[in-house]
This record gives C-alpha cells, sequence and structure tokens, in this order.
C-alpha cells in the first residue's frame, strides 16, 4: 500500500515558481492496476517520478506498507520503473538487460539464469534473448522493458505513458497484455497517461488529475458515469452540459428543472456540499444516455443540425431550443432505417437518475 | 545519394551505380592529393635519409648504411668496437611510454568527470563551460608551458604558499623532473580528452542512467555498467589523441624537463640539431611512427575485443 500525504513540488523560486504536484494525497492499495489520468502538464508524471525517488518532493510523506520511502534513494526502493522511453542499455540484449537488475541485487547466478528465463517467457520474447535491443521492434522493446521492470519482483511497477509510442492495434495488444500481466504478477500497478480510454480499459481505479491535483478518484465506472466537475466530465469522454436549477434534493438525488422547463432527477457528486433549494448547477450527461423522440411532451426538444455516421455508431448534433447544444449517441445496428434527417425538428429523453450534478 | 547524383533518370540501375562510384572517387581526389603530397611524400624522405650515411656537418651523404637503425637500439664502443644496448636511447623510449601513458591516464581521471559535469549542466549553460576549457588550449603553447614553470619553480607560486603555511621548510624540486613534465603535459593535453568524452556524453540519454538506479545499481555501479560503456568511443578516441601527441611531445619536455628529462621529441631534435646525425635522427622518427602505431593496435584490438564481450 503506498501511502501519499500532502506530497507537493515547486519546481524554481520566486516569480518563475512553477508548482508541479499542489498537496497531493492519495492511498493506492497493494495489487491493484492504478491510473494516473491527466492532460500533459498535469503532475502526474511528476507524481510518478517521485515515489520513483528521482525526484524529491518539496513537502509531504510518501510510504509504502508503511515504510518511509523518501528517505531511500532510488536504487533502495522496491520499486522498478516501465519508461516512456523504454531505456533499455544498448549495450546489452535483451536476456542482459532482464538480468541488469537482479544482478545489482547480488541474486545468485542460478537464480538470475532461472528469473530471467521465466521473464523471457512471460513477456514471450524466449526466441530473441540473445538479440540487441536495437535489433527489436518497438513492441518488442516494450516487452522487454516490462520484463526487466518486473524481474527483481518490484513491490510496485510504475508505467511511464509505456504505450503511447506503439501503434493503434499494438496499443489495444499491450493493454490486454499488461492487464494480464499485472494479475497473473500480482504487483501493485502505478499506471501514467493521458489517455482516457486507455485508463478506462485497465484500471481498476483511476486518479483524474489537473494543474498538480487530484481531482477525483474511483474506478472506471465511477469516473465515467458519476464525473465529480467540469474538468473530469469534460476530460473523460464526451459529455453534454445542461444548466438547471434545484428543486429539492433527497441523500444522493435531487430534483432539478432544467432551463427548458423540464423537469427531472439527478445524482449528486459523492462528496459535493449539501445544495440549497433553488441553486443554480450544472449537468453533465453522457451522449449515449439520452435518446431521441418525437419532439411533443420530450424533456427537451430542438432542431437536429448534423447527423454524423462513426461506423460503430452515429452521432447527433441538436440545437436546443434554449440555445444549448447536445450531442446524441446511438449504436447502428444492421438493417437500420435513418429515422431522423438533419433539419428536424426532434426531442430529447433522458432517464431520470443519469444527469450528474457537477460540484462546479 | 544516387538522387542528387546527375544522372539521367533513364540510366539503369548499373549504369546509376558506376557513376556514383566515379563521384565518389572525384570527390575523394583532394583529400587524397594533400595526404599522399604532404604525409607520403615527407615521410618517404625521412625514409630514404635514414639509410644513408651522415655528412660531417649535418646533412647526408649519398652512401647506403643501416647503420643508423641499427644505432636506435646498439652502442659500439669508441675504442673497443663491442656492441652494447644504446641504453640512453632505450631510457628515453621508456620515458616517452611512461609519461604518455600517465599523462593519458590523468586526463582521463581529470577529463571524465569534468565532460560528465559539463553534459549534466542546462544546455545553453554547457557552451559556456566548454568555452572555459577550450580557452587555455588556444593559448599558445609556450606561454603555457612557461605559467606552469612559474607556478611549480622553487621559488614560484606553489612552493612560496606552501613554505609561507609553514607545511615545508624549503621549497620542493619539481621542475626538471618527470613529475613537471607530467604535470605540464597533463594541464597542456586535457581539453583533448574532455571534448571526445564530452561529445559522447552528450549524446547520451540519461534515462538510461534513471534506469540503472531505478533497476537498485549504486552510483559507482551505474558508472561502471551503465555510463561508462556508454561513452567508451569518447574515452577512446580522448585516450589516443593524449597519447599520441604525447609520445612525441618536444616543447614541454624541453621547458619543464630543463634537459633532463629528455623525451622522443628532444631526442630526436638533438640528432637534426646539435649531433648533425640526420640519419639516426630519421631512424629514430620512424620508430616513433612504430611505436605509436603498434601501441594504437594492442589498444584498439584490446578495446575491440572488449566492446564484443560487452555489446
Amino acid at each position: 500500500m503506498i501511502e501519499i500525504s500532502g506530497l507537493t513540488k515547486t519546481f524554481g523560486e520566486g516569480q518563475s515558481a512553477f508548482t508541479a504536484l499542489d498537496d497531493v494525497s492519495v492511498t493506492i492499495r497493494s495489487n491493484e492496476f492504478f491510473t494516473l489520468l491527466g492532460p500533459s502538464g498535469c503532475g502526474k508524471t511528476t507524481l510518478l517520478r517521485t515515489i520513483a525517488g528521482f525526484l524529491d518532493p518539496t513537502r509531504g510523506s510518501l510510504t509504502l506498507d508503511g515504510e518511509d520511502l523518501l528517505s531511500k534513494p532510488p536504487y533502495q526502493r522496491p520499486v522498478n520503473t516501465v519508461f516512456q522511453s523504454y531505456a533499455l542499455f544498448p549495450h546489452m540484449t535483451v536476456a542482459e538487460n532482464i538480468a541488469f537488475g537482479l544482478q545489482m541485487l547480488n541474486r545468485r547466478k542460478a537464480e538470475i539464469t532461472a528469473t530471467v528465463a521465466e521473464m523471457l517467457e512471460l513477456v514471450q520474447m524466449t526466441a530473441l534473448a540473445d538479440r540487441k535491443t536495437s535489433q527489436i521492434s518497438g513492441g518488442q522493446q516494450q516487452r522487454v522493458a516490462l520484463a526487466r521492470a518486473l524481474a527483481p519482483r518490484p513491490k510496485v511497477l510504475l508505467l511511464d505513458e509505456p504505450l503511447s509510442a506503439l501503434d493503434f492495434k499494438l496499443r489495444k495488444e499491450m493493454q490486454l497484455e499488461l492487464k494480464r500481466l499485472q494479475h497473473e504478477t500480482g504487483i501493485t500497478f502505478v499506471f501514467v497517461t493521458h489517455d482516457q480510454e486507455e485508463a478506462l480499459t485497465m484500471s481498476d481505479r483511476i486518479a483524474v488529475m489537473n494543474a498538480g491535483t487530484i481531482r477525483q478518484i474511483g474506478g472506471p465506472r465511477d469516473i465515467y458515469d458519476h464525473p465529480a466537475e467540469r474538468f473530469v466530465a469534460d476530460f473523460i469522454g464526451d459529455t453534454n452540459f445542461l444548466q438547471a436549477k434545484i428543486l429539492s434534493t433527497d441523500g444522493a438525488q435531487a430534483r432539478v428543472r432544467l432551463v427548458s422547463g423540464g423537469e427531472i432527477a439527478a445524482q449528486t457528486a459523492a462528496d459535493a456540499p449539501v445544495l440549497d433549494d433553488g441553486a443554480s448547477v450544472t449537468l453533465a450527461v453522457r451522449p449515449e444516455h439520452a435518446e431521441l423522440c418525437a419532439p411533443e411532451g420530450a424533456l427537451l426538444s430542438g432542431r437536429l443540425r448534423d447527423v454524423v455516421y462513426f461506423g460503430t455508431d452515429t452521432h447527433y448534433h441538436v440545437a436546443l431550443d434554449q440555445n444549448e447544444t447536445f450531442t446524441l449517441r446511438r449504436q447502428n445496428q444492421p438493417g437500420q432505417t435513418q429515422v431522423w434527417q438533419t433539419g428536424d425538428h426532434v426531442g430529447l429523453n433522458i432517464a431520470p437518475g443519469i444527469p450528474q450534478i457537477l460540484k462546479d | 545519394m544516387s538522387e542528387t547524383a546527375p544522372s539521367a533518370p533513364s540510366a539503369s540501375p548499373g549504369r546509376r551505380a558506376r557513376s556514383e562510384r566515379r563521384n565518389r572517387w572525384l570527390l575523394l581526389t583532394p583529400a587524397m592529393v594533400i595526404l599522399s603530397l604532404a604525409a607520403s611524400g615527407p615521410l618517404l624522405v625521412v625514409l630514404i635519409y635514414s639509410v644513408l650515411t651522415p655528412g660531417d656537418y649535418g646533412g647526408v651523404e649519398w652512401r647506403f648504411s643501416l647503420d643508423s637503425w641499427f644505432a636506435v637500439v646498439v652502442e659500439r664502443d669508441f675504442f673497443t668496437e663491442e656492441l652494447t644496448l644504446a641504453d640512453a636511447h632505450l631510457m628515453v623510449f621508456w620515458r616517452s611510454l611512461k609519461l604518455s601513458l600517465c599523462t593519458a591516464l590523468l586526463c582521463l581521471i581529470v577529463g571524465f568527470p569534468t565532460a560528465y559535469f559539463i553534459a549534466t549542466r542546462p544546455a545553453r549553460r554547457r557552451d559556456m563551460w566548454m568555452l572555459l576549457i577550450m580557452i587555455p588550449f588556444w593559448t599558445n603553447l609556450l606561454i603555457r608551458t612557461f605559467a606552469i614553470m612559474e607556478l611549480i619553480r622553487n621559488q614560484g607560486t606553489v612552493n612560496t604558499l606552501l613554505v609561507a603555511s609553514g607545511l615545508i621548510d624549503e621549497p620542493i624540486q619539481m621542475l626538471y623532473t618527470e613529475f613537471s613534465v607530467l604535470v605540464g603535459m597533463t594541464y597542456v593535453y586535457l581539453p583533448l580528452m574532455i571534448l571526445p568524452i564530452y561529445a559522447s556524453m552528450e549524446r547520451l540519454n540519461f534515462d538510461l542512467v534513471e534506469a540503472g538506479y531505478d533497476l537498485y545499481a549504486n552510483r559507482f555501479q551505474v558508472l561502471r555498467r551503465v555510463i561508462f560503456p556508454l561513452v567508451k568511443p569518447g574515452v577512446v578516441a580522448g585516450s589516443i589523441l593524449v597519447f599520441v601527441p604525447c609520445l612525441g611531445a618536444y616543447v614541454t619536455p624541453r621547458v619543464l624537463g630543463g634537459g633532463k628529462q629528455l623525451m622522443l621529441g628532444n631526442l630526436i631534435e638533438l640528432q637534426f640539431g646539435q649531433l648533425r646525425n640526420w640519419p639516426l635522427g630519421a631512424a629514430l622518427s620512424l620508430t616513433l611512427l612504430a611505436v605509436v602505431m603498434v601501441a594504437l593496435i594492442f589498444y584498439v584490438r584490446a578495446i575491440g575485443q572488449e566492446g564484443e564481450r560487452d555489446v
């Protein structure tokens, strides 16, 4: 278990000072696939490098299973990193790269040989063990980097955007592979990415970061279905924002009135402050959580501006009567006929309880 | 390459290859001409002179003789005609080799950390540091050598300070010893070690250094197992660049060795100057060349083998 508390990292001083991490506190459980997700410059890599020991934080504490990590240099932390550039040693073979960490830990020769063979097997690189790292493809280098970091059996594996250099198909493959490796080895993975889809497919839990702070932590479903604030809703997936007023609240549920006059039940954010009746709020609704219907008696109505075909699904852009826009997504079915045409006056329905009230 | 060759688009591949080959030779010609005139030519003259008989007042007489070549290693006693090893020459050879090796080693010990320091500075400050390294290198060699002399002579800065501080009672004799020659040559040739190492170091991907630390290697292990193997080409180049000119060094041993610590360069100069034995000077020059080449072959071969094992 990694416990991070009040971690702050400031680069530079005075006027030009830049706060990369601003009072970050988070607990990463053992054996979980934990993802730090955020746009570039949000501090996710800084946090990862601090755990690895390449950066000293300005303030805060960091422990692993109750043991202070900050007082130890990187080579004494039971933590290994898979670098974004892979950072394989070019003067060593695949097998020598994997053996390096074990050699530095002074493991016995026989044990090193056995572990290297096992790791090569695990990442399916046995046939290329004696190749130089410059003689293998990007995807293969990726596997070697993984095997090298896993070989010493660290308590925590840190992965710094390891898939960003791979092409689309290979990336999909490696996502599943990583998930499988994490499951098989039972090692805690801390994964850094700016790709929300990657985060959603692989993680047990996700921490969404922005401007040096963690904005929301939760499971992929949690984060996607119940974004707590505008940044999270916007960064992960597509979202429609609707203005509304609170009518009444009842625990996690609230009744709101939309600008169009329609009323609907909505979810409040888990740790949001109590909302007063009559308060103005923003609702987030995912494009696939709404349905097109006839305008009469619908929750919202507007003019269908664009119909965009995407293969697996179709996007409908609706200009709402109240000057807002709304995007809908519907999965395409075989033999489906196009019911709505551009320019049609259409209605929109949303199931009660689906809209999420944002904190800001 | 072939796209830039002025060959017709319709030319067959074979024809294009031929014209490319011709262009290559054409481009090489200026270098070849200069090299053959300025290097091979004089070398040939030296070779011819080394097998002639010395003239009485310098110069040579055009009579074939291998005496000079024998004189490089053996001496004929003036009275008994007995042959003995030319101790004086061998001594100079030995001193040259020893001092050159020590200089290269010292330059490496001092230059490697320096290059590492500069390569790890922020990019815009590296040029400033390199400039500071290069400025002395642009200064006249004699001036720099006399500056060292001023520092280490008996009434010089170092001795004066040491005596004044009470660490020693009387000045230490540093000038006109092998030590002073070593210090002088290290100072003079240090930039030649730093430059190539820095060039390798600057290209080093420092992620690899972090990867080393991450995989439980401490500072020393990272240096030995990661940094050193990767900048080895620079170390090899630097060592050669220092070792070779050291073997033939003339000014530094002359000024700082005070004529007592002769090196090969001084011995050769003696033959052409005071001793007026041009053929022996020529033979010694060629011997020096041979020593350098043999040393380099051994060095490169040793490094190459190690490289193969490592890589």
